[in-house]
């Protein structure tokens, strides 16, 4: 279960993980150039390159809760692809926005961003979006040193929260989806709350001085199952 | 009051919508074999369409724009009746459900003969005019739309309303056997109009769209159409029409009253408090254009708004 690829195994692994990556943005566009994506065709690709960057960035953030449940260490080889696909499609979004629906208008664009909060929070997540991008690479770890690399790219959970946001405020009076996207979020991110709770006590248990004799040891933390 | 000329052809008289929607598959179906592709052609019309009743005839009306018509595709696919589903092809997967035979409205409340209309006699009541009108959604898109009705007020005036009547409510159906249950709206939808906006000429009640009665997504049998205010204003499935004294509340602003006002009128200068209001797009079309003040109909509505501020009454 735990047995690792080789490395030709995890090139084939990735190469299928990213022509599937591509499955989406290939299927939107045979629809335009068909015209099968329905009456409002720009909105139609505005709202399905949302749905997937926000599907992507839930994928991202699932890779570690995922490793620690299955034990699959090697999952996190695949977590730069998956970041960078979110990327991807939230930069569609955003090109959708401002080519097709506001064509290139400026002034509009502006005023969007300032005076309506479920763009401001958009904007603002793909803004946080681009520094993780452009520092997903191998040079950009060794550059920056891993710990500084690592709290850059915790501002991935900041992002999650305004890209539910964004979609939250965007909905007129149905909000299921953004719900049920909501959700998924608060678990990926309260398990790694818990884990880090889990692990602070840990620390804590072994640092604690030795009993006395004759006292008794009162175990904090149950032993890890593993 | 400007008068736009109308043209000299009902759209409804000119290319049956069978053959025009049929005309992409009958292309292609020509490209692959000549023979297939006629055959195809000959035979698929009146089975994709057997539903749809032709009404008429229809008379011309003054107050139609002469605009290019928003494809019956479009039409009857993008749809928000929320109802059927929050997403716009909802409604016309799932309104089919629905039962527009027997249907009654019943028109109540402060009126000296309150009546109870059965849909057969409100399709005789009044002679049926195609009306091609503007829609402007409250989401930034529009379309132009070939009605079929006849004034509200030729309704109104058969139950005789008392002076004290200075509104009227409408309440749409709602059966939950058949419709969304969760309370994403206060079910049942309603929705409501000033007196004399529910008298003005331009208000509609509808009965049918290109030339054929409304598909249920659309708001079968019976609905209203009031075309310079945004579309959720023009309640669709009516089952009660009831002449009150105070403003009635109504669905969209008991979900969100600062977002949704009762007057609810196409107004380019006053945002929505999530997007702007100042264009649209024509479904059809890639580049948005300017909304126009009342929709385009400020001739004949603005007077009804003397006085007001628009900012505040939205």
């Amino acid at each position: 279960m735990t047995k690792t690829p080789s490395a030709a195994q995890l090139a084939a692994i990735k190469a299928l993980l990213f022509a599937l990556c591509l499955v989406p943005f290939a299927l939107y566009m045979q629809r335009w150039f068909d015209d099968a994506l329905g009456a409002n065709p720009i909105e139609a690709i505005t709202r399905g390159s949302g749905d997937w960057t926000l599907r992507f960035l839930l994928i991202t953030l699932a890779v570690t809760p995922l490793r620690k449940l299955t034990g699959l260490n090697w999952l996190l080889r695949l977590r730069r692809m998956l970041g960078l696909f979110a990327f991807f499609y939230a930069s569609l979004h955003f090109t959708t926005y401002f080519w097709l629906d506001q064509f290139f208008d400026l002034q509009s664009i502006a005023h969007d961003i300032m005076k309506r909060p479920f763009i401001t929070v958009g904007f603002s997540a793909f803004v946080l979006l681009v520094p993780l991008a452009v520092t997903s690479n191998n040079y950009a770890i060794r550059r920056l040193g891993g710990r500084r690399w690592q709290s850059l790219h915790r501002s991935v959970y900041a992002i999650g929260i305004l890209a539910i946001v964004h979609y939250w405020w965007l909905v007129k009076a149905d909000i299921l989806e953004p719900m049920i996207y909501g959700l998924i979020l608060a678990a990926l991110l309260g398990m790694r709350g818990w884990w880090r709770e889990q692990e602070r006590r840990r620390q804590l248990a072994a640092s604690m001085p030795r009993p006395m004799p004759g006292g008794k040891v009162i175990p904090l933390v149950a032993k890890s199952s593993r | 009051m400007q008068i736009l000329r109308p043209g000299d052809i009902l759209p409804s008289e000119i290319t049956p919508r069978a053959l025009f929607e049929d005309r992409r598959r009958f292309l292609l179906g020509a490209g692959a074999t000549l023979a297939a592709g006629a055959a195809m052609w000959a035979g698929l019309p009146s089975e994709a369409r057997a539903a749809a009743a032709k009404l008429g005839p229809l008379a011309r009306s003054p107050f139609s724009s002469d605009e290019s018509q928003t494809p019956y595709k479009s039409v009857t696919t993008y749809n928000n009746y929320y109802e059927f589903g929050t997403d716009k092809e909802d409604p016309a997967a799932n309104a089919g459900k629905l039962q527009v035979r027997p249907w009654t409205v019943r028109v109540e409340g402060l009126a000296g003969k309150p009546r109870t209309f059965d849909i057969d006699d409100l399709l005789k009541l009044a002679p049926l005019e195609e009306r091609i009108y503007r829609l402007r959604c409250v989401e930034a898109w529009s379309m132009v739309i070939p009605w079929v009705g006849f004034p509200l007020s030729a309704l109104l005036r058969q139950v005789d309303p008392q002076g004290s009547a200075r509104y009227v409510e409408f309440v749409t159906h709602y059966d939950p056997q058949i419709m969304m249950r969760r309370p994403v709206l206060d079910w049942p939808y309603t929705e409501g109009l000033r007196m004399d906006e529910a008298m003005h000429p331009l208000t509609l009640l509808t009965l049918g769209l290109y030339g054929e009665v409304l598909p249920n997504q659309n708001g079968a049998p019976v609905r209203v159409v009031v075309p310079w205010k945004y579309g959720f204003k023009s309640a669709k499935s009516i089952v009660a029409i009831r002449l009150v004294e105070k403003e009635p509340r109504t669905a969209w602003n008991k979900s969100a009253p600062s977002e949704y006002g009762f007057y609810s009128n196409v107004n380019p200068n006053v945002d929505h408090p999530r997007w702007s209001q100042a264009t649209e797009r024509r479904i059809g079309e890639f580049r948005k254009r300017p909304t126009l003040m009342f929709n385009g109909y400020a001739e004949q509505v603005a007077s009804l708004y003397q006085g007001m501020d628009l900012r505040k009454l939205f």
